[in-house]
């Protein structure tokens, strides 16, 4: 048996009324790869914040190379080898990517001998792990991948033994992810541990060593990776059977709703962001647009729902240009009125009103409507009747719709824009990450639901940087990478592989 | 030429506060907090500091004096919008408005004469320092005023002033300590979990600009007016501040502005009284404007997308 990296035992840690860790103890291996999985709200990033120093548990213990230690700051954890990669880079965007390695660790009153050294030891870390970072880039110019990258070389300059990876996958496209299990696999070769907090099965599968699996802040299972597949550790995560596969059933797509020709968006500065786009959705159709973020997807769903002007291009609905309603640019609202919904990207920004209550953003978007008004004002008594009609039809809890939507889970709150959106029995819907940051459980849902629409004859396209997602629901899917569309492929014939080189912007 | 030569001389007079008080801005800022109370800082410091020059015969106990209060208030703005999270243009206008407050209630309480301290002696001031041999070059060409009017003869905090701009460039950019400035007011975030205190590089950042708005409020009483005015600092902090913006947070740049703007003042002064062709004399009160309608002009014209830290007013909250 190898030896022990890490050790956490009985850790305990409430914030107020929720508790994040109910007791969780936890054995680290030196020289593996642990993956720590669960859903969102299991506990799992608190865990390994507690690890970091940022929270200090209530009560536990934590053990490092079999030493007792308190861990009060991130400053200790770093002392003690540990080193974190968080979700959203801790990187300075103006620094160069020396600067910011060096960043708590100088070595000096005056930066340049930090600097020369840092550089001569960067150069070696580079060729043992196959980093290619420059050390002289200016981070902010950095893709993400290398961006990663850098905060990787940050903590191994520290001397990390342990490197905590918080959902290091979830901005990187498939080749970029291969690239980095090939460095975390290289770091366990040397010696080194990692932990990866993740929620996605395949790459635990893939990549780790042993799994450990937490719902509701506790521990549920400890399992050698070798010894289980998805199925089990997604019953494990959930706690009841899930159904991964999205049952759909084959069907013939009927007329043209919408048809996007020749649409381009230029930026104020001219830059191109979408070039030349050209896509049909037809009735009882999902049509999946993958892409890794940032490709323009996002912006071409902001164009089709009215929230950017296009410089260029028709959109044509039913075969009326949406683009020129009576020489105007289509607001928003005049689209969900001719029967084109948006559910966006980002809810809590465009989705919410997240100090608004459920029932008030149920009517977001619809307000107007003619059957919640009671002369000049609201009829409160039938909007809340509309929200607990969403509330009991899409399973969203608390089910009390005079919450603040903020109290919300991620996942309720996607449901109530769901719900609102499908409501307004719109021919054509636009849906964005409809489950970036939301539970299983509600995964499950809102793909039911969106197969339900397309079996009714509604035409959806569906942007998503997830793509088991895209292969779940599609029927068709799209590949966006540098603001065009760089191949189209059947879903019955598509692979993770095929899309991934397509959206590094390989033409097909 | 001697004309140029003394507005030059009045530009450099007129700047010493305002580089002064831009770099302390400098620190602060860059290290993202917020600092309006530059104003409050200047005019409190010249209070104290003409106060204790007058009482202790020493404009360098002045100066101590001037540092010291300025200091202590940069603690207050620090302890509110550091360590409490406050928001900073409301502690930074407190700041200004208790200095602006306090000052004369002090004055007349101590002085009796309205609110403004006695005027101090000539042992109690800050001096003109001349050069060796300014008599001998005077009337060469050229060489003779330069030397008189902008090496020689100015007060030390002048010369102080040239020293502390470069030493605060090399401190922001080739220092440990300006490089954890950097980062804390662009991302704190990421400073944090590198191991840095974020508060205590603020208070640290604080600390530095109140010494050097200590040091500007003292010129501007022990040495330029030889004695403590009422709302003697007249917006000079604020002009500060526009000058950091206008050098987009930049040191060397924010020095260039704010010699920008003394030498508009400088020829402000010059143009008083003076009767212009077709139009006569010019109502001093227009006059007195120019400088700021320039600055104004200047700062919306050839500013452009001014980079502020990232971070600059958020009160770091450490939360994930």
């Amino acid at each position: 048996m190898a030896e022990i990296a890490i050790e956490l035992t009985g850790i305990d840690k409430r914030f107020g009324d929720v508790h994040a860790n109910r007791n969780v103890s936890l054995t680290i291996y030196q020289g593996s790869i642990h993956g720590i999985i669960g859903e969102n709200g299991a506990g799992k990033s608190t865990l390994m914040s507690i690890l970091y120093g940022y929270y200090q548990a209530d009560s536990g213990h934590i053990q490092v190379r079999q030493q007792p230690v308190h861990i009060r700051n991130s400053h200790d954890a770093i002392r003690l080898g540990i080193g974190m990669v968080h979700q959203h880079f801790m990187l300075v965007d103006n620094f160069s990517v020396l600067e910011n390695i060096v960043l708590g660790a100088e070595g000096g009153f005056t930066l340049k001998s930090g600097l020369d050294a840092a550089r001569i030891h960067l150069k070696q870390l580079n060729q043992d792990y196959g980093l290619e970072v420059d050390p002289d880039a200016i981070v902010g110019q950095l893709g993400v991948g290398l961006q990663q990258r850098v905060e990787i070389l940050k903590a191994l300059y520290r001397g990390a033994e342990v490197l905590i990876l918080d959902e290091p996958t979830a901005v990187l496209t498939p080749q970029e992810a291969d690239h980095l299990f090939r460095i975390l696999r290289a770091l366990r070769d040397q010696g080194k541990t990692v932990v990866i907090i993740t929620h996605k099965l395949r790459e635990v599968i893939d990549v780790t060593d042993r799994v450990t699996v937490m719902r509701a802040g506790e521990v549920v299972g400890n399992v050698m990776t070798a010894d289980v597949d998805k199925e089990d550790l997604a019953d494990l995560m959930v706690g009841r059977k899930v159904n991964l596969q999205v049952e759909k059933s084959t069907r013939t797509p009927g007329e043209v709703l919408l048809d996007v020709r020749h649409v381009s968006l230029k930026d104020k500065r001219g830059v191109e962001l979408l070039k030349d786009i050209n896509l049909q959705v037809r009735a009882g159709e999902i049509v999946g647009i993958a892409g890794v973020s940032g490709n323009g997807q996002s912006e071409l769903l902001e164009v089709l729902a009215g929230m950017l002007p296009a410089s260029e291009g028709e959109m044509l609905f039913k075969g009326e240009d949406l683009f020129r309603l009576k020489g105007h640019r289509p607001k928003p609202s005049i689209l969900r009125e001719k029967g084109v919904a948006h559910i966006p990207e980002d809810r809590s920004r465009e989705g919410l009103v997240k100090t608004f209550s459920v029932f008030e953003n149920s009517i977001l978007g619809y307000h107007h409507d003619r059957d919640i008004q009671k002369g000049w004002l609201y009829n409160r008594t039938a909007l809340i009747e509309k929200a607990k009609r969403f509330i009991q039809q899409f399973d969203i809890r608390p089910t009390n719709p005079l919450l603040r939507a903020g109290q919300l889970s991620g996942g309720n709150q996607q449901k109530v824009v769901l719900a609102r959106e499908i409501d307004s029995n719109p021919d054509v819907l636009l849906v964005g990450q409809p489950t970036r940051g939301v539970d299983i459980g509600a995964i499950e849902l809102i793909h039911k639901q969106l197969v339900k629409l397309r079996d009714e004859g509604k035409a959806i396209l569906l942007v998503s940087v997830e793509l088991d997602e895209i292969l779940a629901l599609s029927d068709r899917i799209l590949v966006m990478a540098g603001g065009r569309i760089t191949g189209e492929v059947p879903a019955h014939e598509a692979t993770a592989t095929g899309l991934g080189c397509l959206m590094g912007g390989v033409q097909s | 030429m001697d004309l140029l030569f003394s507005i030059l001389e009045s530009t450099l007079r007129a700047a010493t506060p305002l580089m002064l008080a831009s770099l302390a801005g400098l620190f602060s800022e860059r290290s993202g907090v917020v600092d309006i109370s530059l104003e409050g800082k200047i005019l409190a410091a010249a209070f104290a500091s003409a106060s204790v020059a007058y009482i202790s015969h020493s404009p360098w106990m002045g100066m101590a004096a001037g540092m010291g209060v300025a200091v202590a208030l940069a603690m207050v703005h620090a302890f509110v919008s550091v360590t409490y999270n406050g928001n900073q243009l409301i502690s930074g206008m407190a700041i200004n408005i208790i200095a602006s407050g306090l000052t004369p209630v002090l004055g007349l309480a101590w002085f009796q004469q309205g609110g403004n301290s006695p005027q101090l002696e000539s042992d109690m001031r800050f001096h003109e320092i001349a050069w060796p041999g300014v008599d001998a070059v005077r009337d060469i060409p050229f060489i003779g005023p330069f030397y008189s009017h902008l090496i020689s003869g100015h007060s030390i905090i002048v010369y102080l002033t040239f020293i502390i701009i470069p030493v605060v460039t090399w401190f922001i950019y080739r220092s440990r300590f300006g490089l954890r400035v950097r980062a804390v007011g662009e991302n704190p975030h990421a400073a944090d979990t590198a191991g840095i205190s974020v508060a205590r590089i603020r208070y640290t950042a604080l600390f530095w600009g109140g010494l050097l708005c200590g040091m500007a409020g003292t010129f501007l009483s022990v040495y330029q007016t030889g004695g403590f005015i009422r709302e003697m600092s007249a917006g000079k902090g604020f002009l500060a501040l526009a000058a950091l913006i206008f050098g987009k947070w930049r040191p060397v740049p924010a020095v260039i502005g704010c010699l920008l703007f003394a030498f508009f003042d400088a020829i402000q002064i010059r143009l008083e009284g003076v009767s212009l062709p077709m139009v006569g004399e010019v109502p001093s009160q227009l006059i007195q404007v120019i400088p700021y309608v320039l600055t104004v002009l200047l700062m919306a014209g050839f500013v452009g997308r001014a980079t502020a830290p990232k971070a600059i007013g958020v009160p770091f909250v450490k939360s994930r």
